[in-house]
């Protein structure tokens, strides 16, 4: 079970207390009633379903009720950060907010000596 | 005496502190603490079982959770029963009843052993072969056939009625295992302060010092280093130590899930006490101190009962003070066993000789051998066995050929060498290396915040496995926040250094061999198995796995997994890393079912919601429906009424006179706020700036796609404040849906939403009498047509308490719908009832709703809509505004497909024959004599007799429906065809005058 | 009218009790309750207008008298008035842009008491209640088994556990439950 930083309560909580919202990222776009077909399609049905990063939606729908975004690495679960909807694509050359590297045994014996 | 072979002065068990148990009807004597494997060998009875396949005597092989062979059926009484217990694991309580499994008519004359004769059609993958064809020949033959055969125990009939818990706990460190690595460890974290959960399989700390009879730690012997340490932990504040507690599943972020058997080795437990807890962990460093699993020898007709482990034959002397045998043979590719036969020579027992596969046995073990006068036969090999219920004698031949020689023994303890333990670590999705040197696969690049010590890391040394723990410990400790506490130094000494190991099939089973050497014993695979699977083109691990099963039993192979892998990589010709290790998966050894559902059952296995009038509605004989978690008043059957009766009576008495029916679980959302009105406007396809403070609107949610979600009446209270209701089931996605938008999409907006579903009890009254009913008891709202016609909503109060007092209808008649703060609901009820019943009304329940309003063509969303819908579908073109410039769902509803001709549209259909009522789902076609496939025009989607109609009436998709009013259709069922007139969806009082009565 | 009797309230969980000598329950009496949306700009006045300072810190609370704020998200509050005071026309008062909605009978509330109530609440819950990270006055919306609850500790071995009328049969079943075991 995932355990998730939320933006907004600045703390970590079980997966249990939040949902997923799909990807993030994707504005509805202000002319609605005008675009094409090939823009809805894209807006609408088209993902890419990413083996790697992917930023996401979550609502802490359990808790304090807010949609959040999330970078997550799809193979390993990690999460490489959360931030509040409505800021921007963080850039993760940048040091993660969350989610540490993990530390090996072998990292840690070094620390040791 | 507890038992022939039990020794005195040997073990640690209290030789005054016995109980009583059956094995197959037969009672024995054990000592408390003992396990049933100990139990059976201290009575001398090795024989406990008969294998899955070939129906093979098997007998004891481990002294622990690995174990494959010793399944058991273990009963506390007949309710209390459960198949495929671990002997090994099962400790002994008075009172207990042990039978064997897998065997008939007895265990030692088994009728499936035939089986055995058969093997050469039971190779691995036969039954991917053998029961291909004829396809028929498969449920009426194979299938029971292999049912019966290939079985483990028989599942319990009667309901569990032991109960179960479930706790969520959070802790620092949580070390897994309480062998002296994880002793170690957790004494280090929590003298530095951290919170620490110790947890072990087995009923006491110790791990591998269970068997252990030569280490010192701290100046004391290794075991009671254990015991005095497990002690110290258990009295620290900052230390849970769990015993009896399995690590089974290591999820992601460090969520472990552990299973403590609380009551299963009680004679007679607290009625009170959970049979077992789940313990949900999240910890912030996890350490692995899971030790390592000792291999047998692959080598011919190895699975005779009285062959074992070597450590095992040592745990059972050790702890339990049990000999496995008179005369022992040891045959071995490692050091360790030599301390064996080294604790069986001194407690007594013969040692008939150490058979050593290897050349050079380690110098230290050979010495000691020698001077306990013990025959090592190094580079020699145990090629065959014999005996038929329980090994007899072993034949030993030099390695490469020659004359065997042989030996008589009553046990036979065997070593392969040890796997280290790396499930956990394997579950944590960390990555496995494989280390040449010492060919075994250790933990390698870590996926989690976990660290590995001692024997599943590979650390061998037992200072060094210390000292690894203790940095561990102190390590995990600090990096999870803890700062206090002094350093813990521990040294420690073995007394044999060990050497040695192998994988794969030993001297006699090799390549050129068709012997029945087993690698797998729960699933009955042998040596030759893998190699014939390699023949047959499966080159990669995973296809052997599935092909042969080897490691797919409950055991997940802990003994065979790297014995099949050797034997694989040498059929392929290839290095064993090459091949590759299957995955690991939770859980580490079995989980009962009630644990994993713990309180999850009766009452507490989903939330049953009831409505405040509920117990009134009970009180009146009301049948109950689910909808969603929602227990809802369905119909009201009067004395000798069945439903049918019951439903067509409630529609007439609405009708003509009046009904009371609960509404409370429609969805409600109050929309508050300045832009209330604005944001409406974008969730529904109607427009609501124009809608007037005590005026209701039906409304319609489209997705983006352009179909129907929801739909539900609206009623503005203020400018600034709506009250919004949802289907039942829509409530909590309609909610989460305008949520959606708010947030993302339309943050600007100054509104707030907020669920009031459960704060409103909701009392629908309809009918001619509605308002005859109600007025009385209303206050402050003026009922006449003129100032609350259809479609208003006012607040004042009724019965003396606040309402919100809604003039509108599903049903079609004159309708209200009286809002009342949840508590007074019931009261409320009472109180509309006792004016409605003297008129001649009913209460009415919701198969009598979705009658009424069929018989005014009101859909139900998700009835009468599938999630493919549109509004003009369903008729309701006029609720989608033209004017208003953005809804969810406007650039939906003119995709292509959306717009084309043909869609299926919502119609009515009127039978041709007025008694016939059509099947809900059934299928509409315009040809009955088309042949098959025959096009397909759409389906009924709701479909009832309508006594207010003297018919029945029914709506539907149907392809290009409005286009067909009045066209013949047909609807083909299994028995016959059922002609059809295409309607409008209005069948009861068309003008829709007596809404406005 | 007048001869019309007033309806008498049927509160939820009425004579329930229940729990284990680790953990008392008690069903909470009536009060009444608000949920609460504004902006930031707003707090300061529906403060003065409650009595009671809306909490702006996540997982707090402010309590006067028996009068209390539960902070629920970064624009919401769950206001509890245990003395059943008007408090949809204290917020009206406030005079600043909104959002009161009366759920004094949405909710309903069982009060979990003794050494054992942080085990009986982990029986379904999956926050970690240790006094350091859930210290008394902490409150947080969440989730017990399959009902969402608003958690508030009232004290170290006392917490108020909110929930739907509907589902507070089930919440109740499984703190029993919980209280059970944790007496273990």
């Amino acid at each position: 079970m995932l355990l998730i930083y939320c933006p907004y309560c600045e703390e970590e909580r079980s997966e249990l207390e939040f949902r997923n919202g799909g990807d993030a990222h994707i504005a509805r776009p202000t002319n609605m009633a005008e675009i094409s077909d090939e823009e809805f399609e894209a807006y609408f049905f088209l993902r890419d379903n990413p083996k790697g990063v992917i930023f996401e939606r979550w609502r802490h729908v359990h808790g304090c009720g807010r949609f959040f975004n999330a970078a997550r690495d799809t193979i390993s679960d990690r999460f490489l950060t959360t931030y509040k909807a409505g800021e921007p694509k963080p850039d993760l050359n940048e040091k993660p907010k969350t989610g540490a590297e993990v530390e090996t045994y072998e990292a840690l014996e070094g620390a040791a000596q | 005496m507890s038992g022939v072979n039990r020794i005195s002065g040997a073990g640690r068990l209290t030789p005054a502190r016995s109980a009583r148990f059956t094995f197959d009807g037969r009672t024995l004597t054990a000592l408390e603490g003992d396990t049933v494997a100990s139990a059976l060998i201290a009575n001398d009875i090795h024989l406990v079982g008969r294998s899955f396949k070939y129906h093979r005597p098997r007998g004891i092989l481990s002294a622990g959770a690995e174990e494959p062979n010793a399944l058991l059926d273990v009963a506390r009484d007949a309710a209390r029963r459960q198949p495929n217990v671990r002997a090994t694991v099962q400790e002994v309580f008075d009172g207990m009843k042990v039978s064997s499994q897998n065997r008939w008519p007895s265990l030692a004359f088994d009728i499936g052993g035939f089986n055995d004769l058969l093997s050469p059609f039971f190779a691995a993958g036969f039954y991917y072969k053998t029961f291909m064809w004829p396809k028929a020949a498969w449920h009426k033959l194979y299938e029971p056939f292999i049912r019966r055969a290939a079985g483990l125990g028989v599942a319990p009939t009667e309901a569990d009625p032991d109960h179960y818990s479930s706790r969520y706990v959070h802790c620092d460190v949580l070390v897994v295992g309480a062998g002296i690595a994880g002793l170690a460890a957790a004494l280090a974290a929590a003298k530095a302060g951290a919170k620490v959960i110790l947890c072990d399989e087995q009923p006491g700390v110790g791990g591998a010092l269970h068997y252990d009879s030569g280490t010192v730690i701290d100046g004391k012997p290794g075991y009671d280093w254990a015991q005095a340490t497990g002690k110290a932990l258990a009295a620290m504040d900052n230390v849970t130590l769990l015993t009896r507690t399995t690590a089974f599943g290591y999820y992601n972020h460090n969520f472990v899930g552990l299973v403590e058997r609380v009551t299963d080795h009680l004679a007679s437990p607290e009625k009170s006490l959970p049979r077992e807890r789940l313990w949900q962990v999240r910890a912030k460093k996890v350490i692995l101190a899971n030790g390592a699993i000792e291999r047998h020898m692959v080598f011919a007709n190895n699975d005779r009962p009285g062959i074992m482990l070597a450590s095992a034959g040592r745990t059972y002397l050790n702890h339990f003070g049990v000999a496995v045998g008179k005369r022992v043979g040891v045959y071995t590719a490692h050091d360790s066993a030599y301390e064996a036969a080294f604790d069986l020579k001194k407690a007594g027992v013969t040692v008939a000789a150490i058979v050593d596969c290897r050349e050079k046995p380690g110098e230290a073990v050979l010495a000691k051998a020698r001077e306990l006068g013990i025959e090592v036969l190094a580079g020699h090999s145990v090629v065959n066995t014999t005996g038929k219920l329980r090994i007899a004698s072993i034949n030993v031949a030099r390695n490469g050929g020659g004359a065997s020689r042989k030996i008589a023994v009553d046990a036979l303890l065997v070593s392969a060498g040890w796997t280290p333990s790396v499930h956990l670590f394997s579950q944590s999705r960390g990555k496995v290396k494989f280390d040449a040197s010492t060919e075994r696969f250790l933990p390698g690049t870590y996926a989690q915040e976990c660290l590995s010590v001692g024997a599943c890391n590979g650390t061998d040394d037992l200072q060094a496995t210390i000292d690894e723990a203790l940095a561990a410990g102190e390590l995990a400790a600090r990096a999870a926040g803890a700062e206090g506490g002094a350093q813990v130094t521990l040294t420690g000494r073995n007394a044999f250094e060990w050497t040695g190991g192998m994988h794969g099939a030993a001297e006699g089973a090799g390549a050129d061999t068709t012997v029945k050497a087993f690698i797998d014993f729960q699933h009955d695979v042998c040596a030759k198995d893998i190699r014939l699977a390699v023949r047959e083109g499966m080159h990669s691990i995973e296809h052997i796995k599935r092909f042969t099963t080897n490691g797919m039993a409950s055991d997940q192979g802990k003994l065979s997994n790297m014995h099949g892998l050797a034997i694989a990589a040498e059929a392929l010709g290839k290095e064993i890393p090459a091949v590759g290790l299957t995955t690991f998966r939770q859980p580490y050894t079995p989980v009962t079912f009630g644990t994993i559902v713990s309180h999850s059952r009766g009452s507490l296995f989903d939330p049953a919601r009831k409505t405040p009038m509920h117990a009134w509605e009970e009180a009146h004989g009301a049948e109950f429906e689910d909808v969603g978690n929602w227990k809802r008043a369905w119909f009201y059957p009067q004395a000798g009424e069945d439903m049918h009766e019951a439903v067509a009576r409630e529609c007439k008495t609405v009708r003509d006179v009046a009904g009371v029916f609960d509404a409370s679980t429609l969805g409600k959302i109050e929309v508050v706020g300045p832009d209330a009105a604005k944001f409406l406007n974008l969730m529904y396809t109607n427009a609501w700036d124009n809608l007037k403070p005590g005026r209701c609107r039906y409304g319609i949610m489209l997705r983006e796609d352009g179909f129907i979600y929801d739909d539900g009446v609206v009623g503005r209270m203020a400018e600034d404040r709506f009250h919004v209701t949802t289907t039942t089931g829509g409530a909590p996605r309609v909610l989460q849906h305008m949520e959606d938008y708010l947030q993302t999409e339309f943050p600007h907006l100054k509104v707030w939403l907020t669920s009031t579903t459960e704060q409103w009890a909701v009392i629908a009254v309809q009918g001619p009498k509605a308002r005859e009913i109600i007025a009385p008891l209303v206050e402050g709202i003026d009922l006449s047509n003129g100032a609350f016609p259809h479609m208003s909503v006012a607040e004042g109060k009724i019965c003396g308490v606040p309402t919100r007092l809604f003039r509108m209808s599903f049903t079609g008649e004159l309708g209200f719908e009286v809002n009342v703060p949840a508590d007074y609901g019931q009261a409320v009820w009472e109180a509309i009832w006792a004016r409605a019943e003297p008129m001649g009304a009913c209460a009415y329940g919701t198969e009598t709703m979705h009658v009424l309003r069929a018989e005014k063509g009101y859909i139900i969303v998700g009835q009468d809509t599938d999630g493919t819908v549109t509004p003009h579908d369903a008729g309701l073109s006029w609720a989608v505004s033209k004017k208003k410039p953005d809804f969810v769902g406007i650039r939906g509803l003119t995709r292509p497909d959306l717009v084309k001709e043909g869609r299926k549209q919502l119609v009515g259909l009127l039978t041709k024959d007025p008694k016939v009522v059509l099947e809900e789902g059934a299928q509409i076609v315009a040809d009955p004599n088309e042949p098959k496939p025959m096009t397909m025009l759409g389906h009924v989607t709701s479909s009832y007799w309508s006594s207010n109609c003297g018919r029945s009436i029914a709506l539907a998709l149907v392809a290009g429906g409005q286009a067909r009013l009045g066209q013949t259709l047909y609807v083909p069922m299994a028995d016959r065809t059922i002609a059809v007139e295409v309607s409008d969806m209005v069948f009861f009082d068309k003008e829709g005058g007596r809404l406005h009565g | 009218m007048a001869d019309q009797a007033i309806a008498t309230r049927n509160v939820p969980l009425a004579g329930r009790r229940g729990g284990s000598p680790a953990a008392i329950l008690t069903p909470a009496d009536p009060a009444s309750r608000i949920a609460l949306r504004a902006g930031a700009e707003a707090v300061s006045a529906l403060s003065a207008a409650l009595g009671v300072t809306l909490p702006v810190r996540p997982k707090t609370s402010a309590s006067t008298g028996r009068r209390h704020a539960l902070w629920l998200g970064p624009d919401e509050w769950l206001v509890i008035d245990e003395d059943n005071a008007d408090l949809m026309a204290a917020a009206a008062s406030s005079g600043v842009v909104h959002s009161a909605v009366d759920v004094s009978h949405r909710n309903t509330a069982v009060i979990v008491s003794g050494p054992g109530a942080e085990v009986a609440i982990n029986s379904g819950c999956p926050q970690d209640l240790s006094l350091a990270i859930f210290p008394v006055g902490a409150c947080s919306r969440t989730i017990f088994g399959k009902a969402e609850i608003v958690l508030f500790r009232t004290a170290e071995d006392t917490f108020r556990v909110e929930c739907w009328r509907s589902f507070s049969p089930f919440v109740f079943g499984l703190l029993s439950e919980g209280a059970e075991d944790a007496a273990y």
